[in-house]
C-alpha cells in the first residue's frame, strides 16, 4: 500500500557563506507518521525545520511539503502546515479564546469554526474555567497543550513541533504526547523535533542529523537493533559522539 | 577590597563591549554641544526683508542704507504698493517689510517726527519677535544719528504689525511643532516598538509561517497606531483652538490629510526601524534619538532653520518633520491652500515612498 508522501526532501542544503548547516539532506515523510527529528545542537536540524516550514531559503536541494513545491509554491504551503515553536508562540495578555480566535482568524476559518473549534479545544483540553483569563496565568504544561492544539486549529496536512516539551515535567510530556497521538490518529502528520530520547521511542520513525547530514533513518526499533543498543538514549550517543560540530 | 575591585573589572568590560551604547555615551556630549551650540541661536543674520518706500527721499534711501548694512537684514525686494506685502508672506519669500510712508524726509525736517511701519510674518513668533526688536534697534540708532549730526531732537516711530499673529503669541509656532513631535513618537516609536516585540516575544515566527503575507502584518501593526495617532491631531487641535486661542485658519480637511500623511511618513520610519533591531530597548532607544532629537532642533519650531549653520540646514532638510511643521504653519497660522503647500507636500510623500521601499527590501532579506 502506497501512502501519501507528505514531505518529500531531496539533497536539500543550506550553506551560510562557507558553513554549510544542512549538507545535502533527503528523506521522505508519509501522511499521518510521527516523525523525529533529531541531533545534537548545532547538528543543523532547526536550520533543515526552518526550511520546510517556508522560514528560510534553501541554498539548493528540492522539497515537497504537503504536495506543494518549496520553491514554486510555498504560498499554498503555508495554508496546509502548522508551527509550534519553542517559545509556545501563544500570547500572554491574550485570553485563551482571544489567542484560538486569532490564529483561526489568520488560517481563514470562518467565525462559525473559529467559534465551534474554540469550544471543543476548551472541552478538550478542560479549559472550561479558564477560557476567558489571560494565557500568561495559566501553567506551562497547559500552555503547552494550548499552544499545540492552537498549531493545529485549521487542521494542517503537517504539523512542525520545534522542541514543543522544553522545560516541563515527564508527566505533563506524556500528556503532550497524548494529544500528539490523537492529531496522528485524525490524519495529521507530525514532524518533531527533540532533545528527549524517551521521546523518540514514541515516534514512527526517526532521523539522527549529525554534523548537517542525516547519519541513521529509520524505526526507534530497528535503530537500536542496527547500532546494537537498549535505548535511543544510546543509539544517539554513539551516533553524536562521532560529531566534529560542538554547540 | 579585591573582591570589590574584581567586580569594577566585569563593569567595565560589560561597558567596553557594548560598543553601541558605548557610542552614544562618548559621543552624545560631542554631538549636543555642537548641535546645540549652533542651533540654538535665535540671532537672526541676513534675513530677506522687503521695502516698501512711498517717499524715495534722501532719508529714506539713508534708512534703507542703514538696513542693507546690517549684517542682519537683507532687502532684496523692492515693493510698490500695500497690495504686494500679503502675497509676499504668503509666498514665505520675506520675513519683514519695512513701509516708509510719504514725506518722510519732510516730516522730519518740519516735524521733527516721522513714522515708519515694520510688517513682520507672526506665524514665528519668536523670529518675528527678534526682527522686529533688531530692526527698531537699527531705526533708533538712525534717529540717533540724526539728532547728533543735525542737533535737532528727531523722533521716529515705529509701528510694528505682526502678520497672521497680531498678538505674537508664541503658541502659533508652539503647537505646529508639538503636532509634529508627538505624532513621530506615537506613530514612529510606538510602531516600532509593536513590531520589535513580536520578534523578542517569538511569535514573529508563527505569523511568518502563517498565510498571512509579511506586508499584512506590518500593516495590521500599523493601522491601531494610525488611528490613535489621528485621534491625537484632534485632541491637539481641540485643546489649540479652545484652550489656547490658536486658530485654524484654513481647511480642516486639508490640515488632517496632512496630518494622516505625515502619520503615514512617521509609520514608515517606524517600520524601518523595526528592521533593523531585534530588542525594544533598542528600538526605543533609536527612536527617542535619531527621531524625537532631530525632530526637536530640525523642524524649525524652537530654533529657525534659516539661522543654523549650511551644514546643519542641509541635514534639516531630511527630516520630515521640518516639512510638516512648515504644512501646519502655512495652513493653521497663513489660512492658505495647497498650492502653497503642493512642493512641501510631494516631499513628504517621496520620503514615505523611499522608507517604505527600503524597509520592505529589509524585511525580504531576512526571511532568506
Amino acid at each position: 500500500m502506497l501512502k501519501e508522501k507528505v514531505i518529500i526532501a531531496e539533497r536539500l542544503t543550506k550553506s551560510f557563506g562557507d558553513f554549510i548547516a544542512v549538507d545535502h539532506i533527503s528523506f521522505e515523510v508519509e501522511k499521518g507518521e510521527i516523525f523525529g527529528f533529531l541531533g545534537a545542537n548545532g547538528a543543523g536540524k532547526t536550520t533543515a525545520m526552518r526550511m520546510l516550514c517556508g522560514l528560510s531559503t534553501p541554498s539548493s536541494g528540492k522539497a515537497f511539503v504537503a504536495g506543494f513545491d518549496l520553491f514554486q509554491e510555498a504560498e499554498k504551503i503555508k495554508k496546509n502546515i502548522g508551527y509550534m515553536s519553542q517559545k509556545f508562540s501563544l500570547y500572554e495578555d491574550l485570553t485563551i479564546r482571544e489567542n484560538i480566535q486569532f490564529y483561526g482568524g489568520i488560517y481563514g476559518l470562518s467565525k462559525k469554526q473559529i467559534q465551534d473549534k474554540a469550544s471543543y479545544l476548551v472541552e478538550h483540553l478542560h479549559l472550561q474555567h479558564f477560557q476567558n483569563n489571560l494565557v500568561k496565568s495559566l501553567p506551562l504544561g497547559w500552555k503547552q497543550k494550548l499552544a499545540f492544539s492552537v498549531a493545529i486549529v485549521h487542521d494542517p496536512a503537517i504539523v512542525f513541533l520545534d522542541e514543543p516539551t522544553g522545560g516541563v515535567d515527564p508527566v505533563t510530556r506524556r500528556e503532550f504526547w497524548e494529544l500528539i497521538y490523537d492529531a496522528s490518529e485524525r490524519g495529521i502528520t507530525i514532524f518533531v523535533t527533540t532533545h528527549y530520547m524517551d521521546e523518540a521511542e514514541y515516534c514512527n520513525r526517526v532521523s539522527i542529523m549529525v554534523d548537517g547530514r542525516i547519519e541513521a533513518l529509520d524505526t526507534p526499533k530497528e535503530l537500536k537493533k542496527t547500532y546494537d543498543s537498549a535505548s535511543m538514549d544510546e543509539v544517539f550517543l554513539k551516533l553524536a559522539r562521532k560529531a566534529v560540530r560542538g554547540e | 577590597m579585591k573582591q570589590f575591585l574584581a567586580f569594577v573589572k566585569k563593569e567595565f568590560f560589560h561597558i567596553w563591549r557594548d560598543k553601541r551604547t558605548l557610542f552614544i555615551l562618548l559621543g552624545m556630549p560631542i554631538t549636543q554641544i555642537i548641535i546645540f551650540g549652533f542651533a540654538l541661536t535665535n540671532e537672526v543674520k541676513n534675513t530677506k526683508m522687503a521695502i516698501l518706500d512711498f517717499s524715495k527721499d534722501a532719508s529714506s534711501s539713508q534708512l534703507i542704507q542703514k538696513m542693507s548694512i546690517s549684517k542682519y537684514f537683507d532687502p532684496t525686494t523692492v515693493l510698490l504698493n500695500y497690495q504686494e506685502v500679503e502675497p509676499l508672506f504668503k509666498k514665505g519669500k520675506v520675513k519683514m517689510v519695512l513701509v516708509i510712508p510719504q514725506h518722510f524726509a519732510n516730516d522730519l525736517q518740519h516735524g521733527n517726527q516721522a513714522h515708519v511701519q515694520l510688517i513682520c510674518d507672526g506665524s514665528d513668533p519668536n523670529v518675528a519677535n527678534t526682527l522686529s526688536t533688531y530692526a527698531t534697534a537699527i531705526i533708533k540708532d538712525f534717529q540717533n544719528t540724526l539728532v547728533k549730526e543735525q542737533k535737532l531732537p528727531y523722533r521716529i516711530e515705529t509701528d510694528i504689525r505682526m502678520m497672521y499673529n497680531p498678538e505674537l503669541k508664541g503658541a502659533y509656532s508652539f503647537v505646529p511643532g508639538v503636532m509634529a513631535l508627538i505624532l513621530m513618537l506615537t506613530s514612529a516609536m510606538m510602531t516600532s516598538i509593536a513590531i520589535v516585540k513580536e520578534k523578542e516575544m517569538g511569535t514573529m515566527e508563527i505569523i511568518l509561517v502563517s498565510p498571512l503575507k509579511p506586508f499584512g502584518v506590518v500593516i495590521a501593526k500599523a493601522v491601531p497606531y494610525m488611528l490613535l495617532s489621528m485621534v491625537n491631531v484632534a485632541t491637539i487641535l481641540l485643546l489649540s483652538v479652545f484652550v489656547l486661542d490658536v486658530p485654524i485658519r484654513g481647511s480642516l480637511l486639508l490640515l488632517l490629510s496632512e496630518g494622516l500623511l505625515f502619520t503615514i511618513t512617521s509609520l514608515a520610519l517606524g517600520l524601518l526601524i523595526s528592521s533593523i533591531t531585534d530588542s525594544q530597548q533598542v528600538a526605543m532607544l533609536i527612536s527617542l534619538l535619531g527621531l524625537f532629537l532631530p525632530t526637536t532642533v530640525f523642524s524649525g519650531y524652537m530654533f529657525p532653520i534659516e539661522n543654523m549653520p549650511l551644514p546643519l540646514q542641509i541635514i534639516s532638510n531630511i527630516v520630515p518633520a521640518k516639512w510638516f511643521y512648515f504644512i501646519v504653519k502655512t495652513i493653521m497660522i497663513k489660512g492658505l491652500g495647497f498650492s502653497y503647500i503642493w512642493k512641501e507636500t510631494l516631499i513628504l510623500v517621496g520620503m514615505t515612498v523611499v522608507l517604505f521601499g527600503i524597509s520592505i527590501k529589509k524585511f525580504k532579506t531576512r526571511l532568506s
